[in-house]
């Protein structure tokens, strides 16, 4: 698809120069006839914003593939050399590999020849890299080492073809990328002047960071992938929004796991791009009656509600915790850390155009977890992923978002709850965190 | 292995086609019945499967908690309505157990299935394949699930997956 779209006529003003509805699929030039943003502050989010294809492309290369860490994947996911995982930053495909060393690489899956995405494997062991097109062949660390008949072939006495004499393996390596390693957690980025990692999420999200991955080795679980037709961002949101959990998820209201009457707090970096949301369980049920406001006419909450197994719910407070029950992290572009109770999960944003991305789960323990503990994070993960007693309803809610996006372009989302401002804060009923993340957003797009 | 008698094997058929078209008709009360009641549900990527990796989609460890996920589907998850159908193919016995009475008392079997998705408004879409590696025991009210493990294919779930497969 490859259809230029004629700028809106001149004298427009910038306000009411919205283009009418157009497919979701037709490039669209950033011109002077691009809509301008709704109002002064980020109270207010065009629904373009999550629609146009001109922005994506945009998004994915300041946010996914310059300035910014993405997350890779786990050092628990491959502990011994040669080990390897594929992952993804943006829409690119990289392969995380532990080389001979012990050291961790993170390359892209391009072979520098003919482009060829060459690694089809989601994981395994290998001693090198080989693009099975020409059989170029690589180190794990991503240098060029065999490249077939390079000196040509010799027939009748004469060599035949060949690479030029000029040719120089050392500069036709795989993309390496930068890469950071913090508690056993794998960063990488394609821009190698990005800032350090500790930097990058600041001291007032490091803290929240480390309190998970404080060093002690982790255990991988298992994996959950799901594809929602719903724009990235809109998930981003969904783990900066403190507003909907005790209203959207029965279980939550209802267990006191997540509800406006907990204690609890909302913390950014210095850009307002991360975000952690920290809360602290209450003893669900009925509250108090000073705070009965907070379900009084919630559809979802179910007083008389009990577990019939109540394993599901079979909280054991773990010392690594200091106090929270719950601490969900945004770290901006790429990844949600996620520790619901005793469910601890990476959850990695994939884009793949203005409308879908794959969201994929890494539920994870640590070494020293007693059997019982691991079977307790295995059955908690009941309530998360694309089948969750709390999660699935998110993926729905996201679709459906994104359909009303798509049905009117021109129009603008409320983010208003707890005012207009953008600041930490000491409760739940606000939005603004995803304020704070569009106005860092706008900085970076220039929008 | 003995040779399994056709009318034990006719019971195992029915507990197939009966679970599927209660999964497929909106029935979910019934579901939890087709299990004893220590018996176990587990859904499972098949990644996680071959790699020895625990986790499931879900993993529903006693009849009193599939009742929980009935109640979840029913009253708690907010989801796109949709129609499921499933086609489970012929099972295949891999083993039987025999009881003091030298009659058959259980059986391990596996059965391919397919279930499709239609929305509302929507085309019927192949939603998620896999096989049912199943542990079936003879009590007195009819053949019961003891286990059921479907290890399934469809690693990326077309958004949510809210009922039984």
């Amino acid at each position: 698809m490859d259809l230029y779209h004629p700028p809106a006529q001149n004298g427009i003003t910038q306000e009411t120069s919205l283009p009418t509805r157009r497919p979701n699929n037709m490039s669209q030039p950033h011109s002077a006839a691009a809509p301008a943003w709704p109002g002064p502050d980020t109270s207010r989010i065009p629904f373009w914003a999550y629609t146009r294809p001109d922005l994506y492309q945009r998004e994915l290369e300041r946010l996914f593939y310059q300035g910014h860490w993405c997350y890779v994947g786990l050092e628990a996911e491959i502990p011994q050399p040669g080990d390897f995982r594929r992952s993804v930053i943006g829409e690119r495909s990289v392969i995380m590999v532990r080389d001979a060393e012990g050291h961790i690489n993170v390359v892209e899956n391009v072979c520098a020849h003919r482009g060829m995405r060459f690694c089809r494997e989601r994981h395994g062991k290998a001693q090198d890299f080989l693009c099975p097109y020409h059989q170029w062949n690589y180190s794990l660390k991503g240098d060029l080492q065999g490249v077939p008949f390079r000196r040509g072939v010799k027939q009748d006495g004469q060599v035949q073809g060949g690479m030029p004499k000029d040719f120089k393996p050392e500069e036709h390596g795989l993309t390496r990328l930068k890469v950071a390693c913090r508690g056993g957690v794998v960063f990488a980025s394609f821009d190698h002047a990005v800032e350090s990692l500790e930097d990058f999420l600041g001291p007032n999200i490091l803290p929240w960071f480390d309190r998970v991955f404080s060093g002690r080795p982790l255990k991988i679980l298992g994996y959950r992938r799901q594809r929602i037709p719903g724009n990235w961002k809109l998930m981003q949101e969904n783990i900066k929004d403190p507003y909907h959990p005790g209203l959207l998820h029965t279980w939550f209201s209802t267990f006191g796991l997540w509800r406006a009457d907990n204690k609890s707090a909302l913390k950014m970096d210095a850009h307002h791009r991360h975000a952690a949301m920290i809360s602290t369980r209450g003893q669900g049920g009925q509250p108090a009656a000073a705070a009965a406001e907070v379900v009084a006419g919630v559809d979802s909450f179910k007083q008389s509600m009990q577990l019939n197994d109540p394993r599901l719910l079979d909280i054991v407070p773990e010392p690594w915790w200091g106090g929270p029950t719950a601490v969900m992290t945004t770290v901006f572009p790429s990844l949600i850390i996620q520790q619901q109770v005793n469910s601890v999960s990476m959850r990695h944003i994939q884009p793949h155009g203005t409308g879908s991305f794959d969201f994929v789960w890494t539920h994870f323990g640590f070494e020293d977890d007693s059997p019982e503990m691991t079977q307790r994070r295995l059955t908690q993960a009941n309530l998360f992923g694309p089948a969750g007693f709390v999660s699935a309803d998110d993926g729905e809610v996201i679709e459906w978002s994104q359909q009303g996006f798509e049905q009117k372009p021109e129009h603008r989302t409320l983010v208003e709850m707890g005012g207009r401002d953008i600041a930490d804060s000491e409760h739940m009923v606000t939005e603004t965190l995803i304020r704070g993340m569009y106005a860092y957003w706008r900085q970076v797009m220039e929008e | 292995m003995q040779a399994l008698d056709f009318d034990t094997f006719q019971q195992v058929l029915a507990l197939h086609t009966d679970y599927a078209l209660a999964c497929d008709s909106a029935d979910w009360e019934r579901w939890p019945d087709f299990f004893t009641e220590d018996g176990s549900y587990r859904l499972q990527p098949r990644e996680n499967h071959e790699q020895g990796l625990p986790l499931c989609l879900l993993a529903l460890e006693s009849q009193a908690m599939m009742r929980d996920r009935v109640y979840g589907v029913k009253e708690t998850l907010y989801h796109d309505p949709y129609y499921q159908r499933h086609v489970v193919g012929l099972p295949r016995v891999l083993r039987t157990e025999t009881g003091p009475d030298g009659r058959v008392s259980a059986l391990h079997t596996q059965a391919n299935y397919a279930v499709f998705r239609t929305k509302l408004d929507g085309e019927s879409t192949v939603f998620n394949v896999g096989v049912y590696h199943d542990h079936i025991v003879c009590t007195s009210t009819g053949l019961k699930l003891r286990t059921r493990l479907c290890v399934y294919d469809s690693e990326m779930i077309a958004n949510s997956l809210i009922y039984p497969i």
